[in-house]
């Protein structure tokens, strides 16, 4: 039998008995690879139905890429258009978070630009400064679901599952790996905005616009003092010199 | 260092695995898991390099594919390679991507002398990019393809012979295979080349739900017909060979994996 027969005969479902052992085989390994880089979406729906749904994408967008840490690019608009996941609008925005973190997890090691690193800078050099976002740095901001609260709540095991008091409004993330581990905090609107700015490659008073026609009442000064802390950025550059670590 | 009886080693065993001293032992992980960018894993691995030996297990490379390996793929292997410095590697027997799906398995071929050559070419590219010989580890099998024009055991002796490569002898993969498809394990090691074995696993199998099959699960202990195999085995090859106890499912207790690694120790002693 060729590849090419041995692909055939792997994706029908019918032939030797002996080939559902390998249908099998792949079919449990991207599950088990959706399972693991997608636990709060797990525990929000159940092993079960994750797995039974896992199945359905694994069919429709195999693995490319052997890392399998990295399979599921997809997953996330996939819920979204999930007819039986109709009533559960919010598990796109939390198995975004998901994804972000594995991304923010397995990126490059860079030291974070230190929170006092723009402390010198007058208004003017500040407004051009191109602030370079750390590597491991992600986030996300949602419009109207509390995504932030949804998705810490269901990482532990030991947290509270109960969702009768969370507050249904938008909600944003930001992870950050100043160290070893990923760190989650929670971003506003203008916060999410400033960093996207930033991450296109504008300046800081053009984000700090960003920002504003975002969320109109964002306070700039905290948003920057907490993405610093956060250790979201990596590099500072103005026109003239850069700023290191 | 003289390696001795290895582990599996999975990220929730890493501290005891850093604590842990023991002669010869060393950790074998599946290279694919540690190509990343930067972060906690590899910070891991490296520390766990820098004081016990590493091997690195590919299951990607897809050897055994109608093409050379993905060269992206490739480079990642060599890369990490030369950050680990490993003592052992190894890849598969088998193929696992064709047209830019990646099938999560280590998939079968007819051993026609094309395959061969085909596969021998891909090693020694392997070989060449990674500066290094590497070895091949047969694999189960479920499936009794037809068109085979070389046996396992010829296939894999003739590979070594050509390219240089070492080969990785799975012990419970020569008992599944000569369960499901109705070989003699015993002849499988008697008629294998020794003289390139570099590495030996052991590892458990269990029973599949719908067939009379034995599935190469690694979710158990190593089973009592497989050591005896491996005793089989030492016998044999008159010399110790490095043997890793290969966990990768239901994953026990780190001292449950020493424990197992301390029985392979024995059985070099009994053999």
């Amino acid at each position: 039998m060729t590849p090419q027969g041995f692909v055939q005969e792997l994706r029908a479902a019918t032939g030797h008995p002996a080939m559902a052992v390998y249908r099998n085989t792949v079919m449990k390994g991207c599950i088990d690879a959706l399972e693991a880089n997608f636990p709060a979406v797990v525990r929000l729906v159940g092993v079960d139905w994750f797995r039974s749904v896992a199945a359905l994408y694994a069919a429709e967008a195999p693995p490319c890429d052997p890392r399998l840490f990295t399979y599921g690019g997809g997953f996330p608009a996939f819920l979204g258009r999930l007819e039986p996941a109709a009533d559960m609008p919010y598990l796109e925005g939390v198995a975004l978070l998901d994804l972000l973190w594995v991304e923010s997890l397995t990126a490059a090691d860079a030291d974070a630009l230190r929170a006092d690193a723009l402390a010198g800078l007058a208004p003017e050099a500040l407004g051009d400064c191109r602030l370079i976002p750390h590597p491991a740095a992600r986030w996300s901001w949602h419009p109207r679901l509390p995504i932030t609260t949804l998705w810490s709540r269901n990482r532990e095991v030991d947290d509270t599952t109960d969702l009768g008091d969370i507050t249904w409004q938008g909600e944003g993330l930001l992870l950050t790996r100043p160290a070893l581990d990923v760190q989650g905090c929670g971003l506003t609107a203008g916060g999410a905005a400033l960093l996207t700015a930033c991450a296109q490659g504008h300046a800081l008073a053009d984000a700090a616009a960003a920002a504003l026609t975002e969320e109109p009442d964002c306070n700039l000064a905290a948003a920057l003092a907490l993405l610093l802390e956060q250790g979201a950025f990596a590099a500072a550059s103005t026109s003239s010199r850069g700023l290191e670590p | 260092m003289k390696l001795t009886a290895g582990v599996s080693l999975k990220p929730q065993h890493f501290e005891e695995a850093e604590r842990t001293r023991a002669d010869g032992l060393w950790f074998e992980v599946h290279a694919e898991n540690y190509m990343v960018a930067g972060g906690p894993r590899l910070a891991w691995l490296e520390r766990i390099r820098s004081c016990h030996p590493v091997s690195l297990h590919g299951v990607a490379l897809s050897l055994a594919g109608d093409g050379p390996p993905d060269a992206l793929h490739l480079q990642r292997l060599a890369a990490l390679v030369r950050r680990i410095e490993p003592v052992l590697v190894s890849e598969h027997l088998a193929w696992s991507r064709r047209e830019g799906v990646y099938f999560p398995d280590l998939l079968p071929f007819p051993r026609t002398t094309a395959a061969l050559q085909r596969m021998a070419a891909n090693i020694e590219l392997t070989q060449q990019v990674l500066g290094r010989r590497i070895a091949i580890e047969n694999p189960s099998h479920y499936l009794a393809l037809e068109g085979h024009e070389w046996s396992e055991v010829d296939f894999l002796r003739e590979l070594a012979v050509r390219t240089g490569c070492g080969l990785l002898l799975d012990v419970n993969n020569v008992f599944v295979s000569a369960h499901n498809l109705g070989g003699d394990a015993l002849a499988y090691l008697d008629a294998f080349p020794v003289a390139h074995l570099m590495e030996v696993h052991l590892a458990g199998h269990s029973p599949d739900a719908n067939t009379p099959l034995l599935i190469d699960s690694h979710d158990a202990p190593v089973s009592a017909e497989v050591w005896g195999l491996y005793r089989h085995l030492l016998a044999r090859t008159g010399r110790p060979v490095p043997t890793l106890i290969e966990r990768d499912d239901r994953v026990p207790a780190f001292e449950a994996l020493l424990a197992e690694r301390e029985r392979a120790g024995h059985a070099e002693v009994l053999a």
